[in-house]
């Protein structure tokens, strides 16, 4: 079966990525003068926490070529180092931040390392697998909530700053930590080792006879895919002051992955606009009936058979090369 | 008589009941080239596997420069100095073809486990990989989506990747094979130019190729040796006439 | 533990299995055959469900009920196929799963628009309905036994098809070599489709099998899915054997497990430590098995292609 198409053209490259980020920072001012501004910058700050976390995915499924169905788990993993270092008062970003990301990188190595000894369907249904254990692990912890979740008091402070309180200094916050993601993510693809990972994805025994160890080159890629994912989990928490099992359920981790190939895997922007379209599309169908899934589900059949590439391909019109 | 770089002892190897390697033993000298030619599926593609570590061994030693490599992965092989070209052409059809080429330089020269600096920028690198495919004569399609080239052009690409791994043994799975008359004798003097600089163990049916190249042949049938020695031996040996040479002699 | 909660419980589980089997056969042989990961195969066990409710409210019996949902559960599955899914075969994995996912999320929503969002249900015959006693102090409801019973059928039926007709042999062939069954002159259209709607009609008629048992509602599939996909997995993808004993082993392993988890870690933890941990590693118990099973064979139990 031939291998998915990769994100198009380069000439978007810069165009599109710079488009949305400039859009995105815009949206508190724009909000100022539209009626609903708190709603507006809530719900675009909410778009750009599961871009991070689309950003994420698409590091290890569009570059990697690995499908991992269970990724919600390390937005829960994110999520829960922040409810549980505030039950035990412990609430600022400088300490809860690297504990997301020390959670998030020890279980990506231990089922990571697991889950690479299988591929196509077995990786899925494992990874899959991996997701519902931590899901039904935090179903369990009854002290912190358990099934419901728990309310967060407040959010993170940051270095003793109440930064994150006001909507517009969280918005910003996230902003610049979807910037810095973004980019960072651009280095690696474009680095030595992203060209290892790209060229394991489309050819792994040959990637494998020139000499690279391509299980370490993955199993890296899925750590580091992994605390990125916490960081948006971290966000999340705080965006919602709440943390819940619902974050790891294996129906979040599908939609992580919709978002990714919405918007065309294999070009990190393509996770943006895939997760400002769905996210936003369902804003705005379940304003007009709530029973908006029943056009939703369709139109990704409509998106899977006639717009291969996803949105990216749609615009872009062509593949790379 | 120079330390051979590559030995086999008595390999062997079962798929389920069927035996593909059956006492497989071989030496090969350094610098030489080294032809196994034999009826189709007589085990040869698997022997290379073997060697390179793609699929692993039941029983026998591999031994390479004199370092027990039978238990070794495949990627710890090609670090060692083991380089192939695959029977069906692998490469990375969406990558430009000289970035196919860089990648195998990449694998040369230092770490591979950097994320920051752009790839594309580094000039060594680059440097490495276009004397690679002004070797094989792809200089010209340097930029093209190596998935776009001919059949032909794809076996040289393959080659200057195995080249540019600058190894110590070269393994090549049938690199004649689907090419036409012009490319085919451009490519046997590309061999021929490489003879001395590295060991080549060569896997082919095109006779014309094993004749003009081989310093050493051995015969593989239904995985067994029944004949090696030096190409006028093997063109005189009456079993190998009859198990395969027939009149195809060349 | 007493012996008659354990044998209970083992009942039971073997019902969650011979039900999974139902499910799973379709999904074995689809993705075995087809290459095809169909995550939509869940609301196809729902829609049999949903169905039979209808066909009882129109026609006050149970069995003309279960048949005309069963049928209409194949005729979904061959339009569904012939219209959407089709297309999709030559397609890779991810953009499967993408638009499956889509047909869930759709069908989901349909139902609650077609039948309403509150739970369901649908009586069991009466002939059914009740219990009986298997040996002293010990009851089991028939309609249970009627389900490990019909589902058993089933099975050797299935066993039947695939290993004794022509067509069985086909569908086998393609679940090894499906490119090679197609080189051979067979028409590969309609055998997929023909597999696919059995499988669709499998799933529907286990769902209307279970109504009595439980709720009919929304989502209903969903959670019926992962564990059908945990039982291919175990069993090995294309074969109908391997979805047998995997169903039959994930059944026993879940249902036994949640029952008897938490006492067992009492002989090991305190009695509100053993409350916490065993219900979670019950609801566990399962996945730890695949990655078990596929630590030890990464390709299932019984895999069918050749290797």
């Amino acid at each position: 079966m031939a291998a998915p198409p990769i994100a198009p053209a380069t000439r978007f490259a810069i165009t599109l990525p710079l488009v949305l980020l400039v859009a995105l920072a815009l949206v508190p001012l724009l909000a100022h003068y539209l009626p609903g501004e708190r709603y507006l910058i809530g719900l675009f700050a909410r778009v750009m926490i599961f871009a991070i976390a689309a950003i994420s995915l698409d590091l290890i499924l569009g570059y990697g070529g690995l499908v991992s169905f269970g990724h919600a788990a390390f937005l829960g993993l994110g999520a829960y180092a922040v409810g549980i270092l505030a039950e035990h008062g412990i609430a600022d970003a400088v300490v809860v931040l690297p504990a997301a990301l020390a959670v998030a990188a020890l279980f990506a190595l231990a089922t990571g390392a697991i889950a690479m000894r299988t591929r196509g369907v077995y990786f899925i249904m494992i990874t899959l697998a991996f997701g519902q254990m931590a899901y039904y692990t935090a179903t369990s912890l009854s002290q912190y909530g358990g099934d419901d979740g728990m309310r967060l008091a407040a959010r993170s402070v940051v270095l003793g700053h109440s930064l994150l309180a006001d909507p517009r200094g969280f918005y910003y916050f996230v902003f610049a930590a979807l910037v810095v993601v973004y980019l960072f993510c651009r280095m690696i693809v474009a680095s030595r080792f992203g060209r290892v990972l790209r060229a394991a994805r489309e050819n792994p025994v040959r990637t494998e006879t020139l000499g690279y160890n391509v299980h370490a080159f993955r199993l890296t890629a899925y750590v580091i895919s992994g605390c990125i994912c916490a960081i948006a989990g971290f966000l999340l928490a705080n965006q919602n002051s709440f943390v819940s099992p619902a974050y790891m359920s294996w129906q979040r981790s599908g939609e992580l992955i919709v978002m990714v190939i919405l918007g065309g895997m294999g070009s990190l922007h393509g996770a943006v606009l895939g997760s400002l379209v769905y996210l936003l599309l369902e804003e705005l169908l379940s304003g007009f009936t709530e029973h908006w899934k029943v056009i939703f589900g369709p139109l990704l059949v409509l998106v899977v058979l006639f717009a291969r590439g996803g949105l990216i391909g749609l615009f872009g019109g062509g593949r790379r090369g | 008589m120079a330390e051979p770089i590559l030995q086999l002892e008595s390999l062997r190897k079962n798929f389920g009941g069927l035996r593909v390697t059956d006492g497989v033993s071989l030496e090969i000298e350094p610098g030489r080239v080294h032809a196994i030619i034999g009826p189709n599926g007589a085990g040869k593609t698997t022997l290379l596997n073997e060697i390179s570590g793609l699929v692993p061994v039941d029983a026998g030693h591999i031994r390479f420069a004199a370092t027990d490599i039978t238990r070794t992965p495949a990627h710890r092989r090609a670090r060692l100095g083991i380089a192939r070209s695959f029977q069906i052409t692998s490469i990375i059809p969406s990558f430009p073809v000289q970035e196919n080429v860089t990648l195998a330089v990449q694998a040369r020269m230092g770490s591979s486990f950097r994320f920051l600096w752009p790839a594309a920028r580094e000039r060594r690198l680059e440097e490495a990989a276009e004397d690679a495919l002004e070797q094989v004569g792809l200089s010209h399609r340097a930029r093209q989506p190596a998935g776009t080239l001919s059949h032909g052009e794809k076996r040289s690409l393959e080659l200057a990747i195995a080249l540019a791994l600058q190894p110590k043994l070269l393994l090549l799975d049938e690199p004649m094979a689907g090419t036409g008359r012009g490319e085919g004798e451009q490519l046997i003097e590309t061999l021929r130019a490489l003879k001395g600089r590295f060991t080549l163990l060569l896997v082919e049916h095109d006779m014309r190729a094993v004749f003009a190249l081989a310093d050493r042949i051995t015969v593989l049938v239904y995985g067994r040796v029944i004949a090696a020695g030096t190409p006028e031996e093997i063109r005189a040996n009456p079993e190998v006439r009859n198990a395969y040479l027939g009149e195809e002699a060349a | 533990m007493s012996t008659t909660l354990f044998i209970v419980q083992t009942l039971n589980g073997l019902q969650l299995g011979v039900l999974l089997f139902l499910i799973a056969a379709g999904l074995t042989l689809v993705f075995g055959v087809m290459d095809f990961i169909n995550l939509a195969h869940g609301v196809q066990y729902m829609l049999g469900a949903y169905l039979a409710v209808t066909f009882y409210g129109l026609t006050g019996n149970f069995g003309y009920a279960l048949l005309l949902a069963s049928i209409a559960a194949l005729l979904i599955g061959l339009l569904v196929e012939v219209l959407v899914f089709r297309r999709l075969y030559e397609r890779d994995h991810l953009d499967q799963v993408l638009a499956t996912f889509g047909v869930i999320l759709f069908v989901n929503e349909g139902v609650k628009i077609v039948w309403g969002a509150a739970p369901r249900n649908l009586p069991m015959p009466d002939f059914f309905s009740g219990s009986v006693p298997l040996m002293s102090g010990l009851n089991y409801p028939v309609w249970r036994l009627c389900i490990i019973a019909s589902g058993l059928l089933i099975a050797a039926g299935l066993w039947f098809v695939v290993t004794k007709t022509r067509i069985g042999m086909r569908i086998r062939a393609g679940a090894t070599n499906a490119a090679m069954v197609s080189a051979l002159g067979v028409d590969v259209r309609r055998l997929f489709t023909v597999v696919f709607g059995f499988g669709a009609m499998l799933a529907g008629f286990a769902g209307v099998m279970v109504a009595p048992i439980l709720s009919v509602e929304p989502g209903m599939g969903d959670s019926v899915l992962i564990l059908a996909f945990v039982v291919i997995v175990i069993g090995g993808i294309g074969s109908i054997r391997g979805a047998f004993l995997g169903a039959l082993l994930v059944g026993l392993v879940d249902t036994l497990g949640r029952s008897f988890a938490t006492d067992l870690f009492r002989l090991v933890l305190t009695a509100s430590a053993a409350r916490q941990v065993g219900p979670a590693v019950a609801s566990m118990l399962i996945y730890l098995l695949m990655a078990l099973v596929l630590l030890l064979k990464p390709a299932g139990l019984f895999p069918a292609k050749g290797r």
